[in-house]
């Protein structure tokens, strides 16, 4: 598919240190992508640069076909929506939402038809005359939303848009994003530190640590398959035991006096030490599965739909997710038991890249 | 034992810590009581005085008499005219500049707020010398006519204006989030002008009429520096007639106090916290 919006060797300095370097990402017109990484990563420097509110260092963004690189924000068409809302404080919520329109010097006619659609499509057509402040801030999103898309605009760019609200608006608010997204077929980039967000939401995520892109891929593939350590690590939640390498070419590893299987060769020579890392939802406490460890249990965590129960291994200590079922019997902490994973499940991974 | 002193601690955390009252609250009502009467009884001597111009009854011939002095009327409309278009070339100078310190330059405003702060340090005097040296000479000339002085006179009111109306724009910009509100009408395609009119002027809406009203309650009786700009405004003519007169200045000096306190008045009115409805 051809790219619609394209970031190219992208770089962006900031008085001598950089925050963002070696960007270069395609989106395809429609998709919605997310910018996941820690605090300090550099996706909103990124998402500024898209917008124009910064300018790279170094290398190119095109939009559309048209190289918009040192395109003054005003002039980019391209909607944003901000953490704080944003909203005009003067200005009731269909102003607030014909704002754009007003600049553009759109016709009262159609200005009205196109506010009263937006307001539509976030389900607040009573709120019109409402002031921001009158409004709760998942209403205030919804209008920010309703704003930024009122322009038309080539791309939507949403900073950390759900992080101000309660968790409960949020996951409902969510839905609302992805809805409104593939309801326009606008281009999407969504910028979070929360993994579970950038998972539900994206049709591809991609993953930044320290100013670059770790990984790109849709949320399944990252998820399961991480191209790195930290992504790995950052993307759900990993366990981590120590193991020694006993032969590279087969992919087997010890850990304490067991011997665990894994699919694929280790990079790593016979004898070297390595960590084996594992998902906790890849983790039975029986001895169906390829490789058995013996353990005990530590504590057990009933959480609802899960039961997070950590189990003290040889080489460390493995948190085991399992789902939750009326006919399930709890373990207890103290007592022994078997924990099992296929060996598809494991990851190994040499000591320096962690 | 143990069991006992429990909840007594329980309790001590809970009640709210009495003052040592007593001698300490009668003091703080003695200086409060001081205090009012050091401003209030010249207050009450002037108001007096103001109803006393009919020998040996109270009533307000002397303000009769001043509202109906048509040079009290040119002056002080002459002196309204001045405040208003002070406060506006101050609002011009001063919104734009605030704006841009708070977006893009955060790191002058201490040097910015310096500046602002001048009037305070240099006495009008010294201010108005310095004007008529500067511009009374050739180029400029200003201090050949009444109405080219008239502009010098503005232009100093409104820089004398500066600290109140710095301070005002600035809280007020404080108030709200300057460069979100900016890039998000930015990204909606508004150009500065745009943003200026249309988003910052109008949030700034109350801390502008507060820099307003206290400019125009100092430059309203402003004397100093219309004296030697040989400008006849409410100021001169107030210092005027209080040589010649007894009664009418009494009467115009409360006027005047009435004003500035009516100007007081409103920005507390203005400025008062609403009821916020909130989720
Ligand atoms: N205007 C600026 N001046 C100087 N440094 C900046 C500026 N903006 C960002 N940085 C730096 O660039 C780096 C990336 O910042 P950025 O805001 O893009 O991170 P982020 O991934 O959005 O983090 P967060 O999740 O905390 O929002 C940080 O180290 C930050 O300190
Ligand atoms: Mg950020």
């Amino acid at each position: 598919m051809k790219a619609f919006l394209s970031l190219n060797g992208v770089r962006k300095e900031f008085a001598g240190s950089v925050a963002v370097e070696g960007f270069t990402l395609d989106v395809t017109e429609g998709e919605f992508v997310s910018f996941l990484g820690p605090s300090g990563c550099g996706k909103t420097t990124t998402l500024r640069m898209v917008a124009g509110f910064e300018v790279p260092t170094t290398g190119r963004i095109t939009l559309a076909g048209e190289d918009i690189t040192y395109a003054k924000p005003n002039q980019r068409n391209v909607g944003m929506v901000f953490q704080s809302y944003a909203l005009f404080p003067n200005m009731t919520v269909a102003h607030n939402v014909a704002f754009g329109l007003r600049v553009r010097k759109e016709q009262a006619a159609a200005r009205d038809e196109r506010v009263a659609q937006l307001l539509e499509l976030i389900h607040l057509p009573d709120k019109g005359d409402a002031y921001p402040h009158q409004l709760s801030g998942g209403q205030q999103q919804r209008v920010a939303l309703a704003r930024a898309l009122a322009i038309r605009p080539k791309v939507l760019l949403l900073d950390e848009p759900l992080s101000a609200l309660d968790a409960k608006i949020r996951d409902e608010l969510r839905y609302e994003i992805r809805r409104i997204q593939q309801e326009l077929n606008i281009t999407t980039i969504y910028v979070t530190h929360d993994q579970e967000e950038a998972l539900a939401l994206s049709d591809r995520v991609v993953v930044m640590s320290r100013g670059r892109i770790e990984q790109v891929g849709p949320p399944f593939e990252v998820y399961n398959n991480p191209a790195t350590a930290f992504v790995a690590s950052f993307v759900g939640q990993l366990n981590r035991l120590s193991a020694v390498v006993t032969n590279s070419a087969s992919g087997t590893v010890r850990v304490g006096d067991s011997e665990v299987r894994t699919t694929s060769p280790v990079d790593a020579p016979g004898g070297s030490e390595v960590f084996l890392m594992l998902r906790p939802e890849e983790l039975t406490l029986d001895d169906q599965a390829d490789n058995v460890l013996t353990g005990k249990v530590d504590t057990v965590t009933f959480l609802g739909s899960i039961v997070r129960v950590q189990v003290a291994v040889n080489g460390g200590r493995l948190t085991a997710d399992l789902f939750n079922e009326r006919l399930l019997r709890l373990p207890v902490a103290g007592e022994s038991t078997l924990i099992s994973f296929p060996a598809h499940a494991c990851w190994v991974m040499s000591r320096e890249s962690h | 034992m143990t069991i006992s002193t429990a909840p007594v601690q329980a309790d001590a955390e809970v009640l709210p810590v009495e003052p040592p009252a007593g001698g300490n609250r009668l003091f703080a009502w003695l200086v409060v009581a001081a205090g009012a009467v050091y401003f209030l009884l010249p207050l009450v001597t002037t108001g007096y005085w103001s109803l006393r111009a009919v020998k040996d009854t109270f009533g307000f011939e002397a303000y009769r008499r001043v509202f109906a002095d048509p040079a009290f009327v040119r002056s002080f409309s002459e002196s309204v005219v001045n405040a208003i278009a002070a406060i506006v070339l101050s609002l011009l100078i001063i919104v734009p500049t605030a704006y841009w310190v708070t977006l893009r330059l955060p790191r002058l405003r201490p040097v910015v707020e310096f500046i602002t702060l001048l009037p305070f340090v240099i006495p009008a005097v010294v201010l108005v010398f310095g004007l008529i040296r500067m511009y009374g000479r050739p180029p400029l000339l200003l201090t050949r006519t009444y109405d080219s002085s008239r502009v010098l006179l503005v232009c100093a009111y409104a820089a004398l204006s500066f600290p109140y109306m710095y301070r005002s724009v600035d809280n007020g910009l404080r108030a709200m989030d300057v460069r979100t509100l900016t890039e998000a009408a930015q990204s909606l395609g508004a150009s500065w002008a745009t943003i200026l009119r249309r988003v910052i002027f109008p949030n700034l809406r109350v801390a502008l009429l507060s820099g307003a009203l206290l400019t125009f309650a100092i430059v309203i009786g402003e004397l100093t520096v219309a004296l030697f700009l040989a400008q006849q405004t409410f100021g001169p003519f107030m210092a005027n007639l209080t040589r010649s007169k007894v009664y009418e200045p009494a009467a115009m000096a409360l006027v005047a106090f009435a004003i500035t306190w009516a100007a007081l008045g409103l920005i507390a009115f203005l400025t008062r916290p609403r009821h916020k409805v909130t989720r």
